[in-house]
């Protein structure tokens, strides 16, 4: 297939994998921020193909991983409301909160409905005036454009019924938290693809220059996460610590910035409660007060009640980089994609999920 | 008369008898189902094969086929993956009261043209109509009845280190045509499902092979899924390598888009089939000559080690585990 097969070819796959043996010397953790880049990884089989020194550890960008539980008993509250339809993401329906998942929620008699994009979603809204539409809002800075041009959209066309549930987070903030934390020592940083081409390669900056990381933007495809490694093991091995971009085809430095104007529009910085980081300022994205009738949340009248975290469950940690899902004692044993314990087991971008799926070696 | 069924049509009174003459007797008919006794009977001798399957597919009209073609076509080959020729099938409606006549009609229409591709015969039948919201449209639930010819052992548990893995041709076109209609997903594309009886395609493999270990049609779940089960139930390991699986352009683009594994979308028109190696050549230039194998290819081979596992070799030389499907296929977020 036209742009994917000429990023899987193994002649070029092999020759960047050389490179990569000749030039690293030196002990490496790399971080690739993003699920899909842990799914790349673990699927192509890329781990084994790269010398021993260089370690690689996951990420915190799974949105629904990230999503703390008392978001989700919220979400399945407002569910489970007469005259709701729930729309959602198809990874969010199985993700485990306190009680219940959506999936369980739409068994008892809930309206949920799985859509592809924000689209679908006022589409439903529209076929359905006695009801209330109310979206999911999850997802990085790559799905909090669209959502925003939903509203507008809505606002223009008069929709009544759509409603958000806003718990859209921010990729630069909560790294920083991360590394300010001090649990984990990066030598280099894989940026998150999809990400980067909305918000572009400069927000990369101060984690570069602030923490001395190196950044190189990446694909998803197997090519591009090499390329991207063997440019993040040329910095290392010069002690040099800048952003470079490996995914040129989709990310500019300045990013989107239509999608960034509607994001800004719609949208206001807030802090944002991540699972197993805990809150962190300026992460999460609340609707500007002339967009509040919107919001879900301050419309209906819901009581989610306590929230509880799994026992045993060290999603938190993997989140962080400070474990890997081998590390957790449930992985396999308890936790599985058919009984998942936390939510990392759940998402086909989560950790556990992948390790589970591709991980030859558990 | 209304042109939409009512619940009245499954009351078993004048309308009921109406809608079996109409729509069904008429164009299903011969002479084993004209009877109309509360069972067919029929005469057989040798080893049977009996299999039942539900159909509940959504929308009940999709590029490439609906439900009725679906439900013919999926008990067929259930039957001739046991290596049997399928015969009689029975044939049982659940509808949804308000489904148009025109539409049963079509249905019905393809369940006909189905059984005469095929060559089996539906000798048994039921309709029931059911409120508003207790159905989804149509359920189709069909049984069928096939004869195992002589010597033909085939099963799940017979595949052997050392044999080869045959798959039929191109993965995941039923699943992700199914997909591309469906509310809230909907995307434009060319692709049809690949629905189509293979009981002729199994019987000319039977013909130039009597080392034929094990068939299955990997329908939901799909390859993967299918794979595993077959090393879990014969003990043994399976190796395939990525480069060898034919996926259609159309059904990697929307995978990539979706976020789907081809491994793991529906077929309903391949067939996998697990073979001794020395007689692999054989079977496979034998289904390249049949319509429903033209793309057929040795997919990978059985082995010892890890038994219940399945593995594959990627395009890049890694290798890495392939498991079930777990759960729906549902769309990922970004």
């Amino acid at each position: 297939m036209k742009l994917i097969d000429e990023y899987r070819q193994p002649e070029l796959v092999q020759g960047v994998v050389r490179r990569i043996h000749q030039n690293s010397t030196k002990e490496a953790r790399l971080m690739e921020f993003c699920g899909g880049h842990t799914v790349a990884i673990l699927k192509h089989g890329i781990r084994q193909l790269l010398p021993p020194n260089i370690e690689m550890l996951s990420g915190p960008g799974c949105p629904v991983c990230v999503t703390d539980n008392a978001d989700l008993d919220k979400a399945i509250a407002l569910a489970l409301l007469p005259d709701v339809i729930m729309a959602t993401f198809g990874d969010m329906l199985k993700v485990p909160g306190s009680r219940s998942s959506l999936q369980e929620a739409k068994a008892t008699g809930a309206d949920v409905r799985i859509v592809y994009s924000t689209t679908d979603a006022l589409q439903i809204a529209r076929h359905n005036p006695d009801k209330s539409v109310v979206f999911l809002g999850i997802g990085f800075e790559t799905t909090a454009p669209t959502i925003a041009a939903s509203v507008l959209q809505a606002e223009q066309e008069e929709i009544k019924n759509y409603y958000v549930l806003p718990l859209h987070k921010l990729c630069p903030p909560v790294l920083e938290a991360i590394l300010d934390s001090g649990e984990v020592k990066l030598s280099g940083l894989i940026c998150p693809g999809h990400v980067s081409a909305i918000i572009g390669s400069k927000p990369w900056g101060v984690i570069a220059h602030h923490y001395g990381i190196p950044c190189v933007v990446s694909g998803f495809e197997p090519l591009d996460v090499l390329q991207c490694v063997d440019m993040l093991v040329a910095q290392i091995e010069k002690g040099e610590a800048k952003v470079e971009n490996a995914y040129r085809r989709g990310v500019r430095p300045e990013g989107n910035q239509s999608a960034l104007k509607l994001m800004e529009q719609v949208f206001e910085a807030c802090p944002a409660k991540w699972r197993g980081i805990g809150v962190v300022p300026d992460s999460g994205l609340k609707f500007r007060q002339e967009f509040k009738r919107f919001d879900a949340e301050l419309t209906f009248d819901i009581d989610p009640g306590p929230t509880f975290e799994p026992k045993g469950c060290i999603c938190g940690d993997i989140l962080r980089g400070v474990k890997t899902p081998k590390d957790c004692q449930l992985f396999t044993k308890v936790c599985t994609p058919e009984r998942p314990v936390g939510p990392c087991m759940v998402s086909s971008e989560g950790s556990c999920a992948a390790y589970y799926l591709y991980g030859a070696d558990w | 008369m209304s042109d939409r069924i009512l619940l009245a049509h499954g009351s078993g009174g004048k309308l009921a008898h109406e809608l079996i003459e109409k729509s069904f007797l008429q164009p299903l008919s011969n002479p084993l189902l004209a009877k109309l006794d509360d069972s067919a009977t029929f005469d057989f001798s040798g080893r049977l094969a009996f299999t039942t399957d539900s159909y509940v597919v959504n929308p009940i009209f999709f590029p490439g086929g609906d439900i009725g073609k679906l439900a013919v076509c999926g008990t067929v080959n259930d039957l001739a993956m046991a290596g049997s020729s399928p015969l009689y099938l029975s044939l049982s409606f659940i509808i949804e009261e308000g489904l148009s006549q025109e539409e049963l009609e079509k249905i019905v229409n393809s369940v006909q043209k189905a059984t005469r591709k095929a060559r089996v015969q539906v000798i048994a039948g039921d309709t029931k109509v059911v409120n508003r919201g207790s159905a989804d449209k149509l359920f189709i639930n069909t049984s069928g009845v096939g004869v195992i010819p002589e010597g033909v052992d085939i099963s799940g548990s017979n595949a052997k280190p050392g044999d080869k893995v045959i798959l039929s041709g191109t993965i995941g076109d039923h699943g992700i045509a199914v997909v591309s209609q469906r509310e809230g997903l909907s995307f434009s594309s060319k692709l049809k499902s690949d629905c189509a009886p293979l009981n002729e395609l199994v019987s000319q493999m039977l013909e130039v092979s009597s080392q034929i270990h094990c068939l299955r049609d990997p329908t939901r779940g799909g390859l993967a899924t299918t794979l595993n089960e077959l090393a879990r139930q014969s003990r043994v390991n399976i190796r395939i390598e990525e480069e060898k699986i034919p996926v259609p352009e159309e059904v990697s683009a929307a995978c990539e888009m979706l976020g789907f594994d081809p491994l793991y979308v529906a077929n309903e028109g391949k067939l996998v089939a697990i073979v001794a190696p020395e007689e692999a050549e054989t079977v496979l230039n034998q289904m390249r000559q049949n319509i429903y194998g033209k793309e057929a290819a040795i997919i990978g081979e059985v082995g010892q080690e890890h038994p219940g596992r399945v593995a594959m070799k990627t395009r890049l030389g890694a290798s890495r585990i392939v498991d079930m499907l777990v759960g729906d296929l549902l769309p990922r977020i970004c």
